[in-house]
């Protein structure tokens, strides 16, 4: 229907009323030809088994009612005011307005605020009202703001396409299942080894991989995921197949104070204050946060150190790349490395929050939902990915609370069951609003006289 | 190992490298050197297998057979056909471009020149582990390598970009990026992949003036192929000519030039056609007198169809003009011959240095033995075909230029292509007239414009692009010019 009034003549202009019910009697007659056989009938069966015919008229007038009136309403309307605001546009490109104080101050205020969260959650909730707030909201969304800027260098800075970077999200977490279970080693101890484990991983993807390109790099990373969830599985002995390990050490305060109640360094002991499972949450939302601000810290780094321009030009071409003498096989390898190690960073920390690893944590879904985020983001950004996954995992988190639902669709209707659809709408309606994620340009690692922000339309995606 | 001994070693000399690719020869035992400190030109017509043999040298191909060996300033030596890509480029160092721009776009000017530094940077950052601890001297090192980019902004004259990204460049300036991520490298030998395609008359100049730059200033040998004749026959020391994947020609531009094979190899003359002209022209007495003393307007851009277009200065776009000179019924081409055995005379009487240069060609061009056999037959019809017309109506018409010199005031002609219209072709046919000085030119009446428009086959056109005019200005802007290069 927007078709027919995209060019509107000189009459339309005139006379937006007339035009819009014109519009919104095609528009009903539209719906009324599209429902009367979707709405106005319905086969039913009766009380004998019967197959009746029922005839709802009042509901198709309405559908047709509501279907005019936001026609005319959109037209009238809704229509003249975009027009509006798009001519304002025209007008005032010429000033470019200064950025807002938020805008240019976005990091710190975001840092600040992530800081003093649990603490307001705190303060709002109490300790057991907090608990789901800092839990399900705060270290949920960390954790994969962490994982997606660990894949970003692989994805956002190398342009290598990783499908399967769960597997070293599995590889963290499994280390520091095992090593600790069976060794009782501090999760401190663990959390670098795990790191390493996970980067030798990358290693060992990396290799069979680095001959290959765009859709079959894909292929080859999603099936390493696979394998390693298989082997996870299958490999009973040591992992405990599906059924998973239990009873994974919590961590503690570097070993001063501990978060189990029977310890005697249990920390409502030593520091005298009640008993309290909201402690253990918000010492772990704080080490997440930390975590996550190393993986920034390191990134950013790394971005003005040589390797991390070489990955960038490595997306950019890598044949010019190989021309200038840069090793384009260590420069791959480191990339899978670093993202894989900060992968594995948060398996271990994931294990410790949860206490019970299984395969099933790591599907494929956990894959695509982490390079989805980097996607959405704007792939290099650090605050685009952050943005894009408080906007993925927080609106999935938020759909449990949306029990007011219920009330409208009736008391059977889960609104988490609709996530994926969420997801999904999620990223169509981003993808077509900002193709190149939230924050599609670059910033570039040096500067002579001015730092300019490097529009999307050059930067490169890279193709394996 | 004496340091002197190693600085006349040739910096890269490629023995019997043959690239094949499947049943295709790109490359057949191709030998030549580039010497050091010299700009060497690779030459040829389109699929001769240039870029190959750049591929070749810088890596990104394994020849099939063959080697490249380079010489480097402190007398190692590299086999660069065992080397992979991007050690030849951090050890050997031989930096390349390339023929289709390759930069990296989404990155800053400035970036794109510290990527290039890379490897000194590595090892100034401690493998990336002591710079992300900040411990070391990265910092120096990374405050050291924006000043080196900074240098090669503003020898490219690009240095008030430097902060845009380098996909937004335009065309001619992206080629100098290239140029200078290439020199950031610190390359030895610096290969070209035609730097001037695409350039516009004066970018193509600013690019001779950068190269020449680079070749004084830095020590760096460049090897370049090219199309752009104006570009080779200016700057380049040597001149390597390929055909078909083998050495036609090898030797100092002017001589390359005039060898018949090349110009048989611009203008595409087959081999029947060869055997049929020679037959018919037959006269080895004549074919000898004009071997000795190669008719300068036989160059293969002489032809007037060349002039009709500015950019048309390559040699390439003459083909079809000169293919129907050779095709001549035998008649005619005798008749002709005859004028242009006058022609030749009367030039031999003139030009003392013509003996000199010809011996000079022969030793210059050393031969493949197996292209020996079938080079000789070529020699003759090829040279004596395109020199046909031009030399003709040189001879018809006797020349009536007033004001000419003998040789040009203090030495050095001035750089008559700046004119609009006068290519090097040009140029050149005009010093052999006495024609050096922009005031010379400046100072021609109708008569003269007349003699030349003759002599260089125009018509009308001098009048129409206002030489006179232009050589008028040329000539007040090239007296301040030339003082202030004096002082300097």
């Amino acid at each position: 229907m927007a078709e027919a009034v995209s060019t509107p003549s000189r009459a339309e202009v005139a006379n937006p009323f007339a035009n819009a019910f014109r519009q919104a009697i095609y528009a009903g007659l539209v719906s009324f030809g599209l429902f009367v056989l979707f709405i106005g009938l319905k086969t039913d069966q009766n009380i004998r088994n019967e197959l009746v015919v029922v005839q709802r008229w009042g509901l198709l007038a309405l559908v047709v009612a509501v279907t005019m009136v936001g026609r005319f309403i959109f037209v009238a309307f809704v229509q003249p005011a975009l027009e509006r605001r798009k001519a304002a546009k025209v007008v005032t490109t010429t000033q470019v307005a200064a950025p807002g104080f938020i805008r240019r101050n976005f990091n710190p205020i975001a840092i600040t605020l992530l800081f003093i969260y649990p603490v307001a959650m705190v303060l709002l909730f109490g300790f057991q009202g907090s608990l789901k707030w800092v839990d399900n909201f705060g270290i949920q969304i960390l954790i994969y703001v962490m994982l997606a800027w660990g894949l970003n260098i692989v994805v956002g800075l190398a342009g290598l396409l990783d499908l399967g970077y769960v597997a070293f999200y599995a590889v963290g977490a499994y280390a520091y299942a095992l090593l600790g279970t069976h060794f009782g080693w501090s999760f401190w101890i663990l959390l670098p080894a795990a790191g390493i484990m996970a980067a030798f991983w990358g290693v060992i993807l990396g290799f069979p991989v680095l001959r290959l390109r765009g859709d079959y790099l894909a292929i080859v990373t999603l099936a390493f995921g696979e394998i390693i969830r298989l082997v996870l599985i299958n490999w009973r002995e040591v992992t405990n197949g599906s059924a998973g390990i239990s009873g994974i050490p919590k961590v503690s305060f570097f070993g001063l104070m501990s978060f189990n109640v029977s310890d005697p360094t249990y920390i409502s002991k030593v520091l005298g204050i009640a008993q309290s499972g909201a402690y253990y949450k918000i010492f772990l939302y704080y080490l997440i946060l930390l975590l996550a601000l190393l993986t920034a810290f390191v990134t950013i780094r790394l971005r003005r150190m040589p390797v991390g321009r070489a990955w960038e030009a490595l997306r950019e071409d890598e044949i010019a790349c190989r021309s200038l003498g840069i090793n384009t096989t260590t420069t791959k390898l480191t990339a899978f490395a670093t993202g894989a190690m900060f992968g594995g960073f948060a398996g271990s920390f994931f294990a410790a929050r949860q206490g019970f690893v299984s395969p099933e944590s790591f599907v494929f879904l956990e894959s695509a939902m982490v390079l989805a985020i980097v996607v959405l983001g704007g792939m290099g950004s650090l605050t685009g990915i952050a943005v894009a996954a408080v906007v993925m995992i927080g609106g999935t988190e938020a759909l449990r609370e949306m029990q007011f639902l219920k009330y409208i669709f009736g008391p059977d209707f889960t609104p988490e069951l609709y996530r994926m659809l969420l997801f999904g709408c999620a990223m169509v309606l981003v993808m077509v609003w900002k193709p190149r994620g939230f924050v599609g340009s670059r910033e570039p690692t040096a500067f002579l006289h001015e730092r300019k922000a490097i529009s999307a339309s050059f930067t490169k995606e890279g193709h394996g | 190992m004496d340091t002197v001994s190693d600085m006349n070693k040739p910096i890269l000399s490629v023995e019997h490298l043959s690239m094949k690719f499947g049943g295709l020869v790109a490359i057949g035992d191709l030998s030549f050197q580039a010497r050091r400190g010299e700009i060497t030109a690779l030459i040829g017509p389109n699929g001769a297998g240039k870029t190959t043999v750049f591929n070749c040298i810088t890596g990104f191909y394994k020849p099939s057979e063959g080697m490249i060996r380079m010489t480097g300033r402190s007398g190692d030596e590299f086999l660069l056909e065992r080397m992979p890509d991007f050690r030849i480029t951090a050890h050997a160092k031989v930096a390349r471009t390339f023929q289709n721009i390759r930069l990296f776009s989404g990155m800053t000017l400035l970036e794109n020149l510290l990527v290039a530094q890379h490897n000194t940077l590595m090892r100034a950052s401690g493998y990336t582990i002591l710079g992300l601890l900040g411990i070391g001297g990265y910092r120096k090192a990374s405050a050291e390598s924006v000043e080196k980019a900074e240098f090669w902004l503003e020898k490219t004259e690009l240095i008030d970009r430097a902060d845009d990204p380098a996909g937004d460049l335009p065309y001619g300036a992206q080629r100098r990026l290239e140029i200078a991520r290439a020199m950031c490298t610190e390359p030895e030998l610096l290969c070209l992949d035609e730097p001037a395609a695409g350039l516009n008359p004066r970018e193509s100049l600013a690019l001779n003036t950068l190269l020449n730059d680079i070749k004084e200033n830095t020590g760096t040998s460049i090897l370049l192929i090219e199309h752009d004749m104006s570009v080779v026959m200016q700057i380049s020391d040597h001149v390597v000519v390929l055909e078909y994947g083998r050495k036609i020609s090898d030797g100092h531009p002017e001589v390359v030039k005039q060898d018949p094979r090349v110009i048989a190899a611009y203008l595409g003359v087959d081999d029947e056609e060869v055997v049929e002209v020679l037959t018919a022209v037959g006269d080895d007495h004549v074919i000898e007198e004009l071997d000795v003393e190669p008719d300068p307007d036989q160059g293969p851009a002489a032809s007037s169809s060349m002039m009709a277009g500015p950019i048309s200065e390559t040699i390439g776009h003459s083909g079809e003009n000169e293919g129907e000179v050779v095709k001549v019924s035998p008649q005619a081409s005798k008749a002709l011959e005859y004028d242009e055995l006058q022609a030749a005379r009367q030039k031999k009487a003139k030009a003392a240095s013509a003996g000199t240069k010809a011996t000079a060609r022969a030793k210059a061009s050393p031969k493949p033995a197996a292209k020996a056999k079938t080079a000789k037959p070529a020699e003759k019809p090829a040279l004596t075909g395109p020199a046909k017309a031009p030399a003709g109506k040189a001879a018809a018409e006797p020349k009536k230029l007033s004001n000419t010199l003998a040789a040009p005031r203090g030495g050095t002609p001035d750089k008559l292509i700046l004119i609009k219209g006068i290519g090097p072709v040009n140029e050149r046919k005009l010093n052999e007239h006495g024609i050096y000085h922009f005031d010379q030119i400046a100072a021609w009446k109708k008569a003269d414009i007349q003699a030349a428009e003759a002599y260089l086959a125009f018509d009308g056109r001098i009048a129409r692009e206002d030489w006179i005019g232009q050589a008028k200005a040329l000539a007040k802007a090239a007296k301040p010019a030339a003082k202030g290069g004096r002082r300097k």
